[in-house]
């Protein structure tokens, strides 16, 4: 008994040691989406370009797809960026932005220059819908399913890897 | 000095035009050099432990030497394999890329080197726990060698401390110095430990008590300095300080912290348990009181640990992601110092072996007065009635006046005739002054932190040239913005008149920093201290029409904190010098014979 | 390499601290000192271990607004906090949430408290039963005697 508490040290270190281990190479900087498997938050946000129409709540029943938010001060958004328009041009899933705090000249010239793979564009100026969607960093991709339900969010930018790992998988499945 | 633009460490951190304290402590200001300090630092303790060692036994001072000199392998292997601070690269830059200037910075430049000395201070009482584990005896000699080390380290770790949250409290824009971030308990956690342990071994050497409990405190405060680096430059966690994030680095600090932790808890569990047990006391004595300290301690250390940690495990284990912030450690930490003050106050009074509580409390009925009397006040006179304020006060105040009442009651001040109470202070050991002057520490930083806590007036709005505003009863008076240069970034400075019932106090001069070559900004508070309070003001953004954002603060005694901390380490520092420490340490007994005489 | 990090996600950060604005701060003290006290529980996502109130980065600053709305329009500060975190999760809490994951981090202190506490009893029981049947050898016997003077 009394040998038992000259271990619990080593044994509790050893516990630790594990745990840590464990953690090791996790980015803890990515935070998991509080709203996971539940419905799209309540928004409506005016157009950003002139011909591509704003996004809200509603539009985002009835197909499976995705929703990014972009800015154009956003130097990873352009790394992502060339993957959205691959996807457009395969025209598999209807493709969202939400623009996120940004000039709309700005936003305007970037989309120009770069191409716009997105149907709707929602203008966030206050980053308010953002907040709604618990955003906390740009970019952020998520899958919304046909009832208008976030089922997966991407924290960063989307490189070919993850569309083919996790994101297209997905879409297929809740396709079917 | 030269700057080698071709090392890529320089070009990382360094710029020609810094300035060159900056320039040098720079070098310790990332994830290389810092280690580079710390392996420098190891080496100068084994070197000083090899130099003031004259008087261990040869064969005790080898199997020191020999921990310290593991510890130190396995820290250059570290360096080799995962960060070499010459890495080169070619062809040179014309010139750095500068240096995070939040960090450029009297009070960074040398927080992190405190923050090592006391760290790898702390590497000797590691050393010389390995070593009497191995030789299988813990006697009062070996008490009294490892405290000086013992000492130091917490010293040194006490002003590390306080460096870094003075650095917070006026670069941060705001008056707060304490944020329970990891990395600030990652440092608060081997001082908690160290606390500990020069207490226990203080039972350990003149009691002969406590042995394998000295010893295992003596590991821990090595260990958690460990767990420590471990944090920091892993990458498990965000926090300010941390360094970039790689998991490299952190498995091969896991690996170290395995071995050498591991190592040292499993001789432990080996060996421990054959250590004979010492001397007996009953349960109310100084030895008693003692105890009580290392426990809340511990456990209020374990509390700690347990809020860093948890969030990571939980992580580790698939659970959710949480964070525990200031409130988890207000609701934690702080119920188990409100106890330990209290025993703080009137342990020294006890006798070692048999104590006399009512004989104390006794003698210290002033000293309950004058908590008594504090607490009273703070209700009477303080509008919103903070209870905890009041009852942390009358603590500081019971901590202060018991301390003295002690030292007067050794020195029988105001009993004896002059002449004898002046023989008698001369005849005090240095290590009784060094207590009572790092326990007035305390009690003086227990004062600030509650007085700043409860009593911060605030002041946030936009002001116009002219304006004035009155803030805790003195009028601050904005005198507008002027851009001026700088060493290495151009200053926007505000100033401000600061007068209280028509005198001037003083002028303040916050500035707002551009470092163009960072390509960042930083905010310098203004601050003018009263010793009783700090008047701090911080200038912000223009909106346009002429008016600022001006912050301005009003933190009572908030100056006490950094106070009491010096004073707390100077206490510290005392007692180092005491000559029993030095030279006294006799010869050591043999096996089997008695301890020595109890003071 | 920390170049190519920082290129995967920009945080809505900014370093140093700041804190409140004035254009912020609500009219009436009472609800600003209630915005005070969410401040105070609410992690900002993006910066380290600080309260939305500590810090300049501007989503934290959105936040504050986003609190003082809700206190505005007469909600609880317990009904603000759920506000947020339904939408950023309990990491966003200061304070974790008491449940089954986290009772060992809340009553481990107490608990670890508890069981020094009963472990020393127990050693200070043992001891002095120890202490009064043991008693001193002949060999004690003879130290202590030549201690006391050798009186017999």
């Amino acid at each position: 008994m009394r040998r038992l508490l000259y271990i619990l040290p080593v044994v509790l270190l050893g516990l630790v040691a594990v745990l840590a281990y464990l953690r090791l190479g996790k980015d803890p900087s990515i935070l998991p989406s509080a709203l996971i498997d539940r419905p799209a938050p309540e928004f409506a946000l005016p157009p950003l370009l002139d011909g591509v129409p704003g996004l809200a709540t509603a539009d985002l029943k009835g197909q499976v797809a995705l929703v990014n938010v972009f800015a154009s001060w956003c130097a990873p958004c352009r790394v992502e960026h060339p993957v959205f328009l691959r996807l457009k041009e395969e025209g598999r899933v209807a493709i969202y932005g939400i623009n996120y705090k940004d000039k709309p000249e700005d936003a305007t010239a970037w989309l120009q220059r770069l191409g716009n793979p997105y149907t709707r564009i929602g203008a966030d100026r206050e980053g308010r819908a953002a907040i709604e969607w618990g955003v906390y960093g740009v970019p952020e991709t998520f899958v919304i399913d046909r009832e208008g339900r976030i089922r997966y969010r991407h924290v960063g930018p989307v490189q070919p890897r993850d569309l083919d790992e996790k994101i297209l998988p997905l879409l297929r499945e809740l396709q079917k | 000095m030269q700057s080698d633009f071709s090392v890529a460490n320089v070009v990382a951190n360094s710029h020609s035009t810094k300035p060159m304290l900056y320039k040098v402590s720079a070098a310790w200001g990332n994830h290389e050099g810092s280690l580079l300090l710390w392996v420098l630092i190891l080496a100068l303790f084994g070197a000083a432990v090899a130099g003031f060692g004259g008087n261990l036994p040869a064969a005790l001072k080898a199997r020191v030497l020999s921990a310290q000199g593991m510890i130190a392998t396995g820290f250059f292997l570290f360096i080799i394999f995962t960060s070499n601070p010459f890495a080169r690269i070619f062809p040179p830059p014309m010139d750095g890329e500068g240096f995070n200037p939040l960090l450029q910075d009297p009070g960074l430049a040398f927080h992190p080197p405190f923050l090592y000395l006391g760290y790898v201070g702390f590497s000797i009482t590691f050393a010389f726990a390995i070593a009497a584990l191995i030789e299988g005896r813990v006697d009062p000699a070996w008490a009294r060698w490892v405290r000086p080390w013992a000492l130091a380290a917490w010293s040194f770790l006490t002003i590390g401390i306080a460096l870094g949250s003075w650095w917070a409290y006026y670069e941060l824009g705001w008056g707060g110095f304490w944020f329970w971030d990891p990395v600030e308990n990652a440092s608060f956690l081997p001082w908690l430990v160290g606390t500990a342990l020069i207490h226990s071994a203080s039972v350990a050497e003149k009691r002969d008590a406590l042995k394998s409990w000295t010893i295992l405190l003596a590991i821990l405060a090595f260990s958690l300095s460990l767990v420590g680096t471990f944090l920091v430059r892993s990458g498990v966690l965000t926090s300010v300080h941390a360094f970039a994030n790689d998991p490299e680095r952190g498995l091969f600090i896991l690996v170290l912290l395995a071995v050498a932790v591991g190592g040292a808890f499993l001789l432990y569990a080996l060996r421990a348990p054959a250590l004979k047990p010492g001397g007996l006391f009953a349960p109310i004595s100084r030895e008693g009181a003692l105890v009580l300290n290392n426990l809340l301690l511990s456990v209020a250390a374990a509390a700690v640990l347990l809020g860093t940690l948890y969030p990571l495990f939980l992580d580790a284990l698939g659970g959710a992601r949480i964070s525990v912030g200031p409130p988890y450690f207000n609701a934690t930490f702080l119920p188990l110092m409100l106890p330990l003050f209290v025993v703080m106050g009137f342990g020294p009074m006890l006798a070692w072996k048999r104590g006399d509580v009512a004989g104390a409390l006794q003698r210290l009925r002033a000293a309950m007065g004058v908590a008594g009397g504090v607490a009273i006040g703070v209700l009477i006179f303080d509008h919103d009635r903070h209870i905890l304020a009041a009852i942390a006060l009358a603590l500081a105040a019971w901590i202060a006046a018991g301390t003295f009442v002690e030292l007067a009651e050794r020195i029988r001040l105001f009993r004896s005739p002059i002449a004898d109470t002046l023989a008698r202070a001369r005849g005090l050991p240095r290590a009784a002054y060094g207590m009572t002057v790092a326990h007035l520490g305390i009690a003086i930083l227990i004062a600030g932190v509650t007085a700043t806590s409860a009593w911060q007036t605030e002041l946030i709005q936009t002001m116009r040239v002219g304006e004035n505003v009155t803030v805790a009863g003195y009028r601050f008076t904005f005198e507008g913005v002027s851009e001026v240069p700088g060493a290495n970034y151009r200053a926007e400075r505000g100033a401000f008149l600061v007068e209280r019932n028509g005198r001037t106090i003083a002028h303040l001069f916050p500035e707002r920093r551009f470092y163009p070559v960072e390509q960042r900004q930083t905010t310098e508070a203004a601050i003018h201290t009263t010793f009783f309070s700090d008047l701090y003001a911080v200038v912000g953004d223009g909106d346009g029409k002429g008016g600022h954002v001006v912050r301005i603060y009003h933190n009572p005694l908030v100056p006490w904190i950094w106070i009491g901390a010096i004073v707390t380490a100077l206490g510290g520092g005392i007692s180092l010098t005491d000559r029993r420490h030095r030279v006294g340490a006799p010869a050591r007994a043999d096996r089997g014979t008695a301890p020595q005489a109890a003071e | 390499m920390i170049r190519a990090l920082a290129l995967l996600l920009v945080l809505l950060t900014a370093t140093p601290a700041w804190t409140v604005e004035p254009d912020e701060i609500l009219a009436d003290p009472a609800q600003e000192a209630r915005a005070r006290e969410v401040g105070q529980e609410l992690r900002c996502l993006v910066c380290q271990n600080q309260a939305i109130d500590d810090s300049n980065a501007p989503l934290a600053r959105d936040l504050r607004i986003l609190v003082r709305e809700r206190i505005k329009a007469g909600d609880s500060n317990a009904q603000v906090m759920d506000f947020v975190v339904a939408r950023y999760g309990d990491f966003v809490r200061l304070r974790p949430p008491m449940r089954a994951e986290t009772y060992l981090l809340w009553f481990g202190p107490a608990l670890i408290l508890a069981i020094a506490l009963s472990a020393l009893l127990l050693a200070l029981r043992r001891r002095k039963a120890a202490s009064r049947t043991v008693p001193l050898d002949a060999n004690e016997r003879a130290r202590l005697d030549k201690i006391l003077g050798g009186e017999p």
